[in-house]
């Protein structure tokens, strides 16, 4: 149906009307785009980091291999081939005595800068000598792509070629495991003791008060709380797991006591109010009808919580997750990174090769949180209840 | 005994030591029951009666002495510790095991103690807020015994080079005397801020109005999860993001424009900050003006208005109180907002009003002072704690403004 408009007045009217809508149109085209631009960068930084370039070269297995790994190849490869692989020849030699002497040609590890140079990055920084000799092992098919197995297989290494996100993924569970194991059972224990049993007097409405506010507190000074408290107080070694899985614990704790009270405060009350007709106790009417009805909300809440603990950096770099770690921690006291600080330090290193895998550690961290994200959304969709 | 092992065997020994306990106790219990009497409560409450009444006297020993040892109190070596919490569990579990009969209520005895394990879950969020506060308020005390607050608060020099010199007891040397004036700082938080906020505003707020009132209800269902994905989003990829790519791009465009913009500049952070904030605005703002009556928009459309002019003139105005409230919330996001910043806004405080300059804001400084590898005690760490209690204070503040301003303005709409 289309109106004829004959004022002036209606006429402006209905522009701005038109105008109006626009603009929410455009802020959120604004958004969308932006998250789009947003993805699209990403995956194109970091896509170059999964493949990784290998030469093929002639290595010598010759006694002076044990006293300087160098010698297994000539002058020139040295500065192509990896160091990575080198410096474990001569302890592969002392093992195998039986190769000394013997020269093979192999597919190797190069280096980041040659890497680079064959991505056609610019600012590869190789050298116009070395330039060359890539050229030639070029043309003799000597070069190669393959997919880049020690980005998740290894941890971080100085050697970008070398360097992998296996490290940081393995500390980066053992930290969610302590946050999990504290700020789930004690969220929902207060939750349930808000929403269920507390009295409706001044203690609780404190309670109440202060959970918001701790929700609102930065996450930077749960960082100061654990330097202060965990650290210096308890003696906690700086940058292990159990101190920065402390700390994400006490920073999760109000959003798993937030969004649990929302789904106990969705089990209407005639649930409660018909088990107590039957004879059960508070404790029982929750712990056998409101808890099992209010679970999946409850583990939705509990997930996007341990989401925004996995991708949290600041409180983490301040009790000292941002050591180097070449190692998967083997215990929650020993020195350990996490994936969000494991990205934090590539982002800080010079050499260009580290630029991708930073991008290239981003996508995992995304992946596994926009899947944690889904996974959460999938569940409340599916066990939405309409009373 | 290290520390790890006292928990491991004493977290080992006590659930070993309960299970028994169940067990026994529920035994018990069972056979207590004859033909002629039953058995007051369910069989399991019994098992529960012994087991909690062994872990609640334990652990509570367990942290006591714990506390006494942290506060340099009274220190006792881990076994006997461990001996004293396994003894009072036992004798706990004894007291249990003595109580045990047919006509023992063990229910309600479980149930209160169920309760009371609850009530200390809940009161351990006071904990921590005590814990943050006195952290950080004793770390700044200590700061203001060198640092005068006046000088913090209004000083514009932010030199704290020289202050380790004087932590390692040089400050006779003649060095000029370190300036921990905060000034500076504030105002790149500030203009950082704000840059955020010219961003997430508009876009959170007219993103909320045409997703509450225009999009049908599938698109919101679409489109409200996908601007979620920006809150998802973890802030040390945004912080990437807005170094590696935004920043140069802002460069570029200054300079195609005529001006001269550092790398570290202060707008590639705002923008990128802001886009981060959108969906807290536009969450929080689309929930209150659905919570708007649909009579109070009927009754305005009655009278002839446009939609825009209802949402203008009746909607928004309605909505208000909860807008204010989203927008508080988002401006102490921004405030707190660490990665962002630390991966791509400056280090040098910078007293400035041009936003292409680089400038530095207070969370930046924290890490700053908090990951080197200064001696904590030196007035330079300590101004770490300084920042975060200014921080502290001011986002309490906005939180405390925010629920005053929803509880006190408001409608209640029947």
């Amino acid at each position: 149906m289309s109106i004829t408009v004959h004022t002036p007045l209606l006429r402006r009217r209905y522009r701005a009307d038109r105008r109006f809508r626009w603009y929410g149109l455009m802020a959120l085209a604004f958004a969308l785009t932006f998250l789009l631009f947003f993805f699209v960068d990403i995956i194109h930084k970091a896509m170059p980091a999964m493949q990784q370039a290998e030469v093929k070269v002639t290595v010598h297995y010759s006694p002076a291999v044990i006293d300087n790994y160098n010698k297994a190849v000539s002058r020139i490869d040295r500065r192509i081939v990896s160091k990575s692989w080198l410096r474990s020849l001569p302890r592969t030699l002392k093992a195998h005595p039986e190769m000394m002497g013997k020269s093979e040609e192999l597919w190797l590890l190069a280096e980041s800068r040659v890497d680079q140079y064959l991505k056609k990055h610019e600012g590869h920084g190789l050298k116009s000598k070395y330039q060359a000799r890539v050229d030639a092992l070029r043309q003799q098919s000597k070069t190669r792509m393959a997919f880049n197995t020690t980005f998740f297989s290894n941890g971080d290494s100085k050697l970008p070629e070398y360097a992998g996100v296996l490290a940081a993924a393995i500390g980066s569970v053992l930290v969610l495991l302590i946050t999990m194991s504290l700020a789930i059972p004690v969220g929902i224990m207060t939750a349930i003791y808000l929403e269920e049993f507390a009295p409706d007097n001044y203690f609780t409405q404190a309670i109440e008060v202060n959970i918001n506010n701790l929700a609102a507190i930065p996450s930077i000074l749960y960082g100061l709380l654990g330097l202060a408290v965990f650290i210096n107080f308890a003696g906690v070694p700086r940058s292990s797991a159990l101190a920065g899985g402390l700390t994400l614990a006490l920073m999760t704790l109000p959003v798993i006591i937030i969004s649990t009270r929302a789904a106990l405060r969705s089990v209407p009350e005639s649930i409660r109010e018909a088990a107590m007709g039957v004879g059960a106790s508070q404790l029982q009417s929750v712990w056998h009808h409101v808890f099992p009805l209010a679970f999946p909300g409850i583990l939705t809440g509990s997930i996007i919580g341990m989401a925004q603990a996995m991708g949290e950096t600041a409180p983490l770099l301040i009790v000292g997750m941002m050591a180097y770690i070449p190692d998967a921690p083997g215990s929650m006291l020993e020195a350990t990174t996490v994936l969000p600080a494991q990205i934090y330090t590539w982002s800080s290193e010079s050499l260009r090769a580290f630029e991708e895998r930073t991008a290239a550690g981003i996508l995992v961290l995304l992946t596994v949180l926009l899947s944690l994200n889904a996974f959460a959304v999938w569940l409340r969709r599916r066990s939405e209840q309409i009373w | 005994m290290q520390t790890s092992d006292l928990i491991f065997w004493l977290v080992a020994g006590l659930a070993i030591m309960s299970a028994l306990v169940f067990w026994l106790s529920r035994n018990k219990a069972m056979s207590m029951e004859t033909g002629e009497k039953t058995l007051h409560s369910r069989l399991g409450y019994y098992g529960w009666y012994g087991a909690l009444m062994l872990l609640i006297p334990a652990v509570v020993v367990a942290l006591f002495f714990s506390g006494l040892h942290l506060f340099h109190i009274y220190s006792m070596p881990p076994t006997v510790l461990l001996v004293l919490s396994f003894s009072s569990g036992l004798v706990g579990a004894g007291i249990a095991f003595s109580h045990i009969s047919v006509d023992f209520r063990a229910r309600q005895s479980v149930e209160k103690m169920v309760r009371a394990l609850l009530f200390s879950a809940a009161t351990l969020s006071i904990l921590i807020t005590l814990g943050i506060v006195l952290s950080v308020l004793f770390e700044s005390i200590q700061f203001f015994k060198v640092i005068s607050f006046w000088e913090f608060i209004t000083g514009t020099r932010w030199e704290p080079d020289t202050a380790f010199l004087i932590g390692a007891g040089r400050a006779d040397e003649g060095i000029a005397a370190p300036h921990f004036g905060a000034v500076p700082i504030f105002a790149g938080t500030f203009m950082i801020t704000g840059i955020a906020m010219l961003v997430a505003v508009p876009v959170g707020l007219f993103s909320a109005i045409y997703m509450s009132e225009y999009a049908s209800h599938n698109w919101r269902g679409r489109l409200k999860p996908m601007l979620e994905i920006l809150a998802g989003i973890p802030t040390v990829v945004y912080g990437f993001f807005a170094a590696i790519t935004i920043s140069p791009l802002v460069v570029q465009f200054a300079e195609s424009v005529g001006f001269e913009a550092d790398y570290t500049n202060a707008l590639a952070p705002g923008l990128i900050m802001g886009v981060m904030i959108i969906p807290f605005m536009s969450s929080l703002s689309d929930d209150v003006i659905r919570a708007v009556p649909q009579d109070l928009r009927d009754g305005s459309l009655a009278l002839g208005t446009t939609q825009a002019e209802t949402i203008r003139h009746v909607v928004l105005p309605a909505a208000l109180p909860g807008i204010v409230a989203a927008f508080m919330i988002a401006i102490s996001r921004a405030i707190g907002e660490t990665m962002i910043v630390v991966m791509a806004a400056g280090l040098r405080p910078n007293l400035t009003m041009n936003p292409l300059e680089g400038m530095t804001t207070v969370t930046v400084k924290i890490v700053e002072a908090l990951t080197g590898d200064q001696e904590f005690d030196s007035a330079f760490t300590l101004a770490a704690f300084a920042l975060g209690m200014v921080l502290l204070v001011v986002t309490l503040l906005l939180n405390v403004i925010s629920s005053f301003v929803v509880r006190k303005f408001s409608q209640r709409y029947e």
